[in-house]
C-alpha cells in the first residue's frame, strides 16, 4: 500500500498550523497591525499559482482565458506583495524605544 | 529549468522564512529582520517559480509587465498611506488576496493541463475540489473585505444591515455551495464552477453587512484567516508547499486575532457573526432619558488638572484615530514630562478598528513602545494614578461591564480609569459609545468631560499647560 501524496501535502498543512498557532500567541499585541500586513503579504505567495497561470500555452497563444486570469491574478498579487511588505516596513521603522532620559 | 524535487525544496525554505517573518514580530527589535525575511522567502517563491516553467514564451514579458504594474501601486499605495487608514488598507489588501486566490482557481479551471491536473472535463476528483474551496473561499474573503473596507472608509454606513430570515438565506446558501461541488465534481460542468463562485461572492456581502462598526477588529480578522484558508486551498491544488506553509500560517493567525478580540469584548465569535450588535436599535433602548449633572470643563481646568499630577495614564480610543490627535497628544505628554510628571499609556486590545491599531499611531507620533502597555500590565497601576486622560475611547472603560449584568458590554475586560483620583474625558458628546450604552463615568463626581475634537483640545492643553 502507497500512502497518497495528498496525505504528505495535509500533514504539512496541519503542522503548519500548529507552527503557526504557537508562532502567532508568541506575537506581542503591539505588533498586531504589522501581523496582519505582513501576514496579507505573505498570503501573496499565491503568485506563483498565478505566474504558472500566466506562462502556461498549450495552443500557443499567449492570451487564451485562462492566460489573462493569470495576468489580472499576477496584478493584484504583486499590489499586496510590494503594498504588504512596505507598509508593514514603514509601520515597523516607527516603533521605538526611549532614546532621551527617562523623565 | 529545475527539477521538481530541487523547486519543493526552495518552496519549502521560502515556507520557513515566512515562518521566521511571523516569529520576528514577537518583539519590535527583531520585527524588522523578521519583515526581511519575509521578503526574501517570497524573492525565493517567485524565482523558482520562474526557473520551474520549461519553455519560456513571449509572455514572460507580460508576467514581468504585469508585476511591475501590481508592484509600483503597491509601493505607491504603501507611502502614500496615511497611518490612521491602515484598517481599511488592510482590509483593502485581503481583498485582493481573495480575488487572486479565485483568478488562479479559475484559470486553473480552464487549463488544468498547465497544473498536471488532467484536462478539461476530466479534472482530477481531489483537485476538483481543492480548487472549489480555494475559489469559493477567495471569493466570500473578497466581497467580505470589499464590505469591511467600504464601512471602515465611512462609504458605508458602519451600522449594522439587518433583514428578516437573514440567518436563513445565508444557511440556503452556504449549503448550496457544497451542493454545486458535488454537482461540479459528479459532472465537471463548467456552469456549477460558476455559480458556485457567483453565490460564493454573495456570501461575503452577506456575512459582513449585519456586523456593526465596533466589531471591526473581529471582522478584519477573521478575513485576514479566510485569506490564509483560501491560500491554502490554492496550494493543495497547485501541490505547492509555500502556499500550503503560507495559507495555514496566515490562517491560524487570523483565527488568533479574532479570538483575542473576541475575548476583549467578551463575546462569543459567533455572536459578532450574527452581527446586529451596536445598532441604532440599542441606541434608543438603552438611553436614560433624565439628564444627570455632568462637570464640564475647558483646556485650561484639564491643563491645571494635569500639571498638578504626578502620575497620568493616557487611555486612547478610536476617537483619537478619528481626530489624528496622535501627535498633538505627544506633544502634551512632553510637556508634562518636562514637569516631572510620569505618563504611560494604557491600550485596550479591542481600541480602534483592528488589532494593534493604537500601537501604530502611537509609534508613528514617536511614542516610545515601552511606554505603551496592554490591559493586564497597567490595569492595577490605575489605583495609584492621579489623573486618566481618556482620549477617544469610551465603552472600554465604562464600569458598567463589570457591575450590570443587563448591559450588553457585561463583562467585557475594561481598564479600571475610574479608580484614578480623576478622569478627564475628551469627547465630542455625551452620546454613548459604539455599544450603544450609556458610560456613567460621565456623571461621576470625580469626572472632568471636555468636549471638543480630540486634536483641539489636546493642543490647547498643550499651551496651557
Amino acid at each position: 500500500m502507497e500512502i497518497d501524496p495528498f496525505i504528505f501535502r495535509f500533514s504539512i498543512f496541519i503542522l503548519s498550523i500548529f507552527v503557526g498557532y504557537y508562532v502567532v500567541w508568541s506575537v506581542t499585541p503591539s505588533l498586531h497591525t504589522p501581523l496582519m500586513s505582513v501576514t496579507n503579504a505573505i498570503s501573496s505567495v499565491i503568485i506563483v499559482g498565478a505566474i504558472i497561470a500566466a506562462l502556461a500555452s498549450s495552443s500557443g497563444n499567449i492570451f487564451e482565458t485562462s492566460n489573462i486570469f493569470g495576468f489580472l491574478a499576477i496584478v493584484l498579487a504583486a499590489v499586496n506583495i510590494f503594498g504588504g511588505f512596505l507598509v508593514t516596513q514603514r509601520m515597523l521603522q516607527m516603533y521605538k524605544k526611549k532614546k532621551k532620559d527617562k523623565k | 529549468m529545475i527539477s521538481a524535487n530541487l523547486s519543493a525544496i526552495f518552496y519549502l525554505i521560502s515556507g520557513i522564512l515566512f515562518i521566521l517573518a511571523l516569529r520576528g514580530l514577537s518583539s519590535p527589535e527583531t520585527s524588522r529582520q523578521g519583515n526581511f525575511f519575509g521578503i526574501l522567502g517570497m524573492i525565493i517563491a517567485i524565482t523558482v517559480t520562474f526557473l520551474t516553467v520549461d519553455n519560456l514564451s513571449t509572455a514572460i514579458n507580460y508576467v514581468l509587465l504585469f508585476l511591475v504594474i501590481g508592484g509600483a501601486i503597491g509601493a505607491f499605495i504603501a507611502f502614500k498611506i496615511p497611518m490612521t487608514a491602515m484598517p481599511e488598507l488592510v482590509a483593502g489588501f485581503h481583498s485582493l488576496v481573495g480575488l487572486a486566490a479565485v483568478f488562479v482557481a479559475i484559470s486553473a479551471f480552464l487549463n488544468p493541463q498547465a497544473f498536471n491536473l488532467g484536462s478539461p472535463g476530466d479534472i482530477k476528483l481531489a483537485s476538483l475540489i481543492e480548487m472549489s474551496i480555494g475559489a469559493a473561499v477567495g471569493a466570500i474573503t473578497f466581497s467580505g473585505s470589499i464590505i469591511a473596507f467600504l464601512k471602515l472608509r465611512g462609504i458605508m454606513s458602519g451600522s449594522p444591515i439587518t433583514f428578516i430570515g437573514q440567518h436563513f438565506v445565508n444557511l440556503v446558501l452556504g449549503i448550496s455551495i457544497f451542493v454545486l461541488i458535488y454537482y461540479l465534481c459528479t459532472t465537471q460542468s463548467e456552469s456549477f464552477f460558476w455559480s458556485m463562485i457567483a453565490i460564493s461572492f454573495l456570501i461575503g456581502v452577506l456575512l459582513i453587512i449585519p456586523i456593526g462598526g465596533a466589531d471591526m477588529p473581529v471582522v478584519i480578522s477573521m478575513l485576514n484567516s479566510y485569506s490564509g484558508w483560501a491560500a491554502a486551498g490554492i496550494g493543495f491544488t497547485l501541490e505547492n508547499t509555500a502556499l500550503i506553509i503560507t495559507g495555514a500560517l496566515v490562517g491560524s493567525s487570523g483565527a488568533i486575532l479574532s479570538y483575542i478580540m473576541c475575548k476583549g469584548m467578551n463575546r462569543s465569535f459567533f455572536s459578532v457573526i450574527l452581527g446586529g450588535f451596536g445598532g441604532d436599535s440599542t441606541t434608543g433602548k438603552e438611553k436614560k432619558k433624565d439628564q444627570k449633572p455632568v462637570k464640564s470643563g475647558n483646556a485650561e481646568d484639564a491643563a491645571f488638572l494635569l500639571k498638578n499630577a504626578s502620575s497620568v495614564i493616557i487611555v486612547p480610543g478610536y476617537g483619537m484615530a478619528v481626530a489624528q490627535a496622535q501627535h498633538a497628544l505627544r506633544e502634551m505628554v512632553d510637556a508634562l514630562k518636562k514637569n516631572d510628571i510620569k505618563v504611560s499609556y494604557a491600550v485596550h486590545p479591542v481600541a480602534g478598528r483592528m488589532p494593534g491599531h493604537m500601537n501604530v499611531l502611537l509609534a508613528e507620533a514617536n511614542v516610545p513602545y515601552d511606554e505603551v502597555f496592554e490591559l493586564d500590565d497597567i490595569n492595577n497601576d490605575f489605583a495609584n494614578t492621579d489623573v486618566a486622560f481618556v482620549i477617544g475611547a469610551n465603552d472600554v472603560t465604562n464600569p458598567v461591564a463589570k457591575t450590570d449584568p443587563q448591559s450588553p458590554i457585561y463583562g467585557m475586560p475594561i481598564l479600571d480609569v475610574e479608580k484614578c483620583k480623576s478622569v478627564l474625558f475628551v469627547k465630542r458628546s455625551l452620546s454613548p459609545g459604539y455599544a450603544g450604552v450609556d458610560n456613567e463615568l460621565f456623571y461621576r463626581e470625580n469626572t472632568l468631560m471636555l468636549f471638543a475634537d480630540a486634536k483641539k483640545m489636546t493642543e490647547d492643553i498643550v499651551k496651557n499647560i
